[in-house]
């Protein structure tokens, strides 16, 4: 089941995993710079806006070209995850009623009418709306895409903690008893603060990157070297923001998806006052539980305390995945008896007493598909590993947008210091230590820097890995197993339209980054 | 319709937009040619809603019930 490396022979429900994760990791290629690149021309147009200096509405134009080709290539490839529910996850999709599909909808509409109409404004109204709306609707398309990255998050946080919800036993399907409840989920709430964060520093990142491009072929310096000075501070902000934001973000998954965490850290045996694992072998102690519960000594558990049950630190004992089993099985027997009954027209307490025990028991309804307690722990290496990239990564970047505002503002008495530190261990050049100027650093500096923009990726692209490998095998937590929500279809047909998506995405890819490609090298001069 | 009508100001605005796009024009050729590979080709030929074209209409929840409870 949990297979990491998969065969033609693997049943149609790897495949579905495989074909929903490629075009999930596919699609957030485009999500996170559309929402980073957003806030950075935002702040590059309101620098227009004030000073009304042309260079800073060339600028602005220039980022907002490269928004637009993201845009247009990242545009509608979510709609496919869509299609991939319908076919694939036809349990699920039915199981889980109008609650995924109403932050669907809304996320549909939102984008639809507050994107499509500012875009243009956007990009059609330089020459023919005021500067004012026209800076307003710079943000608000940034906005709109912020909020459409919302819905989004509520649905994907109502599978991993489903709030808001009643199941209906007649109809199959869970119904949203507080719309409230799921728009504002505590751990959706968390979730798009840490998603959307961390998005602006592939923004901030990106804008450095192509910024270190021109340094390195000495043209486009002022657009540049202000660039930088804004990306470095929105990547400052938002790599700070990320760190705080996951630390919550944690403690939601700490309460609610205990496994995950425990995966996440690889802890078998947990208890009080745990160490966190940098790399095997490495230890920061009572790290791993302050991360988990604000408190150096708290209570975590482990993958074994989870399968075999604990008592937490509230005194509550947590049953054992085979407890849960149990109760798990009495929740499907409930139902599929309390279906028969209807059917054949049983008396009303009949009825009453198998919804009861159906409702005592719901908590645990997925757990009746289990066939094998260790079923329930999610691929361990993987999200170890995962969650160790993104952290890294989240904490280069803190150090490289620290190290970027130093160099690139002239902050009394820091700068001087950092340069000549930076100087002493051989990074910068003595002849540039005392130089202010970050357009004559050695050409490996801007290397650097480029590659760091694959890296931001890799870091994003983790965190999504730790979200979703972390959950498994749910596709709804606790409710429903991935096995249970896959629709009964052959397993080549899904292999088939994953190759095609394969083929098609890259495809688009290349077309992307070759367009993109062509436009940083026009640069600012060649207008649209 | 005068030229003052906002109706007419809207449309002028995204029809001079659309006339003066260059890059915009492949951009919109790339949207175009893959919303239609998305809604003509892939939702119609490899994306078949399962539970509509595999249960009868009205009995989907049965449907469902049938799958999930007989695992």
């Amino acid at each position: 089941m949990n297979n990491l490396f998969l065969t033609i022979d693997s049943g149609s429900i790897d495949w579905a995993r495989a074909q929903f994760a490629l075009t999930a990791i596919y699609h957030w290629l485009f999500v996170p710079l559309t929402l980073g690149l957003a806030v950075v021309m935002g702040i590059v147009e309101t620098c227009w806006y004030r000073t009304r200096d042309t260079f800073w509405r060339d600028t602005a134009q220039f980022w907002q070209r490269l928004f637009g080709i993201n845009f247009a290539m990242g545009v509608a490839t979510g709609i496919i995850l869509e299609f991939e529910f319908g076919t694939n996850w036809s349990n699920y999709s039915w199981f889980v009623g109008d609650i995924f599909g109403a932050p669907l909808a809304i996320e549909g509409i939102v984008a639809f009418f507050m994107e499509s109409t500012f875009v243009a404004v956007m990009y059609f109204g330089w020459k023919k709306v005021s500067p004012g709306f026209h800076l307003a609707a710079t943000w608000l398309t940034g906005l709109g895409a912020t909020i459409s990255a919302w819905w989004i998050l509520v649905a994907n946080a109502w599978m991993q903690y489903p709030v808001g919800c009643a199941f209906n036993p007649d109809t199959m399907r869970n119904e949203m008893v507080s719309f409230l409840d799921v728009a504002l989920s505590p751990f959706a709430i968390d979730k798009f603060c840490h998603t959307v964060i961390s998005a602006w520093i592939i923004g901030a990142v990106f804008v450095v990157a192509v910024s270190c491009w021109y340094l390195m072929k000495k043209r486009e310096i002022r657009l540049a070297k202000e660039s930088i000075k804004i990306a470095a501070v929105v990547g400052l902000v938002a790599s700070l923001g990320a760190g705080m934001t996951g630390h919550k973000s944690a403690q939601s998954v700490a309460e609610v998806q205990p496994m995950k965490l425990a995966a996440m850290e690889a802890l078998y045996d947990g208890g009080y006052s745990q160490g966190l694992t940098l790399v095997p072998g490495i230890e920061m102690p009572y790290m791993l539980s302050f991360m988990a519960t604000n408190d150096f000594h708290g209570f975590v558990p482990g993958i074994d305390d989870i399968l075999n049950g604990y008592t937490k630190a509230d005194g509550t004992e947590e049953p054992s995945v085979e407890e849960k089993i149990i109760r798990g099985k009495m929740a499907i027997n409930a139902l599929a008896a309390y279906r028969k009954s209807k059917a054949e027209g049983a008396a009303e307490p009949v009825l009453t007493q198998q919804l009861l025990t159906l409702n005592e028991n719901m908590p645990y309804f997925g757990y009746g598909y289990v066939k094998d307690k260790n079923d329930v722990v999610p691929p361990v290496w993987i999200n170890f590993w995962a969650f160790r990239i993104m952290v890294g990564a989240g904490c280069l970047f803190i150090l490289f947008f620290a190290v970027l505002c130093i160099m690139s503002f002239k902050i009394p008495y820091l700068s001087i210091i950092t340069r000549r530190l930076l100087a002493t261990v051989g990074i910068l050049p003595e002849t540039q230590a005392d130089s202010n100027d970050i357009a004559a650093l050695p050409a490996w500096h801007y290397w650097l820097a480029i590659l760091l923009l694959p890296l931001a990726y890799i870091a994003s692209e983790s965190g999504w890995l730790v979200a979703e490998f972390g959950r498994q095998p749910w596709t709804i937590q606790d409710m429903l197993p991935t096995w249970v929500g896959v629709s009964d279809i052959e397993s080549c047909s899904v292999a088939l339209t994953f190759f095609l998506f394969l083929f098609l995405f890259t495809l688009m890819l290349c077309v992307e980054i070759n367009i993109m490609l062509k436009q940083i090298k026009k640069g600012p001069g060649h207008k649209n | 319709m005068g030229k003052n009508n906002w109706l007419y100001k809207a449309f002028n605005f995204y029809r001079d937009g659309f006339r003066q796009m260059t890059l915009g024009r492949t951009l919109w050729a790339i949207i175009l040619i893959k919303l239609f590979i998305i809604f003509a080709i892939l939702k119609v030929f490899f994306f078949p809603n399962y539970i509509s074209t595999h249960a009868e209409e009205g009995k989907e929840s049965e449907f469902v019930a049938t799958k999930i409870l007989k695992q």
